[in-house]
């Protein structure tokens, strides 16, 4: 098995998808006529929304707090940075220049960098919604706008990241778990996987689990 | 070329060195991704107002036409969004329906759903206008004027004001009676050419043509006439109670009637 996310990391992802999960389901309700006739209790479903967008970038907040934050500032470059082959890889939708992938490959990267957008344009338009007195009517309305278009590309986005996690339990199971085997590294990632050499092994013993073992 | 990129292709891109652990070159696309996104959201809130209007105007005939439905849930499809206060969509059957008209009048009413559409009924095609910003343009409203009611009541001295009751047990709504008695303040069982729905209201909902929608109370059940001002649901948490389309809440949407 590979180390593939610390706890910091882990805790950063699973705080802001509870976040962003309470926010959409909420939204939708507050949004789809129907859907807020049958809920009902409007004013208690904005307080849970508003609350959940508030708490939305606390996580990212506290990433950077601590000392852990040297492992979240390294998840987050990893996550910018973009290679020539990861622009070959997007464009052939994951077909070409799979043996170059790094630690994420370069949908993981345009997911991030569209949740890491999305924050701050979620809180900025959704305060000027809700403490809307000192703006001019046409930036409410415009931030309205802005709102419920990001959210529907919100929606569509995180459907897909969890798509995405569904049809790869092993991808899944690293943000769960922190670990991956290194089998799975290897073809997924190879360039990260490269980065883990495997041990060697001690003479005449068995090393490693089952899932350790390379492809054939 | 892409900026940021090394003019000469003959030169190594360091971008696609092998030998970079933790990946700490590269081109910083991600950050040009959330700053464009962030440049992209302001423009949206300074510009969207006008973009948001062009796009509804060029998709009404698209929009109105849906048989689907499913475009109505675009965010510029000028449709009805439904609100609701209580944890429930209040029900009543047009057989078991009663609107009562008491207070300060002379003669109390309590008129079934009959009674109504009996009287003297008032067609309108007017906008709605919803306070926190969505227009739906060209709503035709059929029912009785509030100000034939208050006259079949009578209207006892000293009167000013009605409070205004719906049987959802938590909505109210507040009028003077020199607003109630416009033209365009309909006790409304017909909108949108059928009956007033459900979760619009039915079967008769408020229609106070000239103000932002919270004042359209829905699942008219009561209407009190006093003599002072009861500030309604949301004015008790801080809405206008005279709220003219255009000319209070802080907003400048154009005029519904």
């Amino acid at each position: 098995m590979i180390r593939r996310f610390g706890t910091a990391t882990r805790a950063l992802h699973w705080a802001t998808a509870a976040a962003v999960l309470t926010c959409a389901l909420t939204g939708l309700v507050l949004y789809v006529g129907p859907l807020s006739a049958l809920v009902g209790r409007r004013n208690l479903v904005k307080d849970v929304h508003v609350i959940a967008g508030l708490s939305m970038p606390v996580p990212l907040v506290l990433a950077y707090a601590g000392r852990w934050r040297t492992e979240v500032r390294a998840e987050f470059r990893r996550l910018s940075r973009w290679t020539r082959a990861d622009r070959r890889w997007l464009r052939s939708r994951g077909w070409d220049a799979t043996d170059e992938v790094g630690k994420f490959n370069a949908g993981q990267k345009l997911n991030a960098a569209f949740v890491a957008g999305m924050i701050p344009i979620m809180l900025a338009t959704g305060s000027i919604m809700k403490w809307f007195e000192p703006f001019p009517v046409r930036y409410r309305t415009g931030a309205t706008f802005v709102h419920d278009w990001t959210a529907i590309a919100t929606w569509a986005v995180v459907a897909g990241h969890i798509l995405f996690a569904l049809n790869d339990r092993m991808s899944l199971r690293g943000m769960l778990t922190g670990r991956v085997t290194r089998r799975w590294a290897e073809a997924r990632h190879p360039k990260w996987a490269a980065e883990h050499p495997e041990p060697a092994p001690a003479a005449g013993v068995g090393v490693g689990e089952p899932g350790d073992q390379p492809l054939p | 070329m892409e900026p940021g990129q090394p003019a000469d292709a003959a030169e190594p891109d360091p971008a696609d060195s092998d030998a970079d652990p933790g990946e700490t070159r590269g081109t910083p696309i991600g950050r040009r991704v959330v700053l464009g996104m962030i440049g992209l959201g302001a423009a949206g809130v300074v510009f969207g107002d006008t973009i948001q209007s062009r796009v509804e105007r060029a998709l009404r005939p698209l929009t109105q036409n849906d048989p689907t439905g499913v475009s109505s849930f675009l965010p510029t499809a000028g449709r009805f969004r439904i609100y609701t206060v209580t944890g429930h969509l209040p029900e009543r059957s047009t057989g078991e329906y009663r609107l009562t008209v008491d207070g300060k009048v002379e003669r109390p009413l309590s008129l079934s759903y009959d009674d109504l559409l009996a009287r003297p009924q008032t067609d309108l095609t007017l906008d709605f206008q919803c306070v926190t910003g969505w227009r739906v343009a060209d709503v035709p409203w059929t029912g009785v004027r509030l100000s034939d009611l208050l006259d079949e009541a009578g209207v006892a001295e000293g009167a000013t004001h009605l409070r205004i009751w719906s049987f959802d047990g938590a909505y109210t709504e507040s009028l003077t009676l020199d607003q109630a008695r416009r033209d365009d303040v309909i006790a409304a069982h017909r909108m949108q050419d059928g009956p007033v729905t459900r979760e619009h209201g039915g079967p008769v909902r408020l229609y106070v043509g000239p103000m932002y929608g919270y004042k359209s109370l829905k699942w008219l059940e009561r209407i009190e006439v006093v003599d002072q001002l009861h500030e309604g649901y949301w004015e008790v948490r801080g809405y206008d109670v005279d709220a003219w389309v255009g000319r209070s809440n802080g907003r400048s949407d154009e005029p519904t009637s």
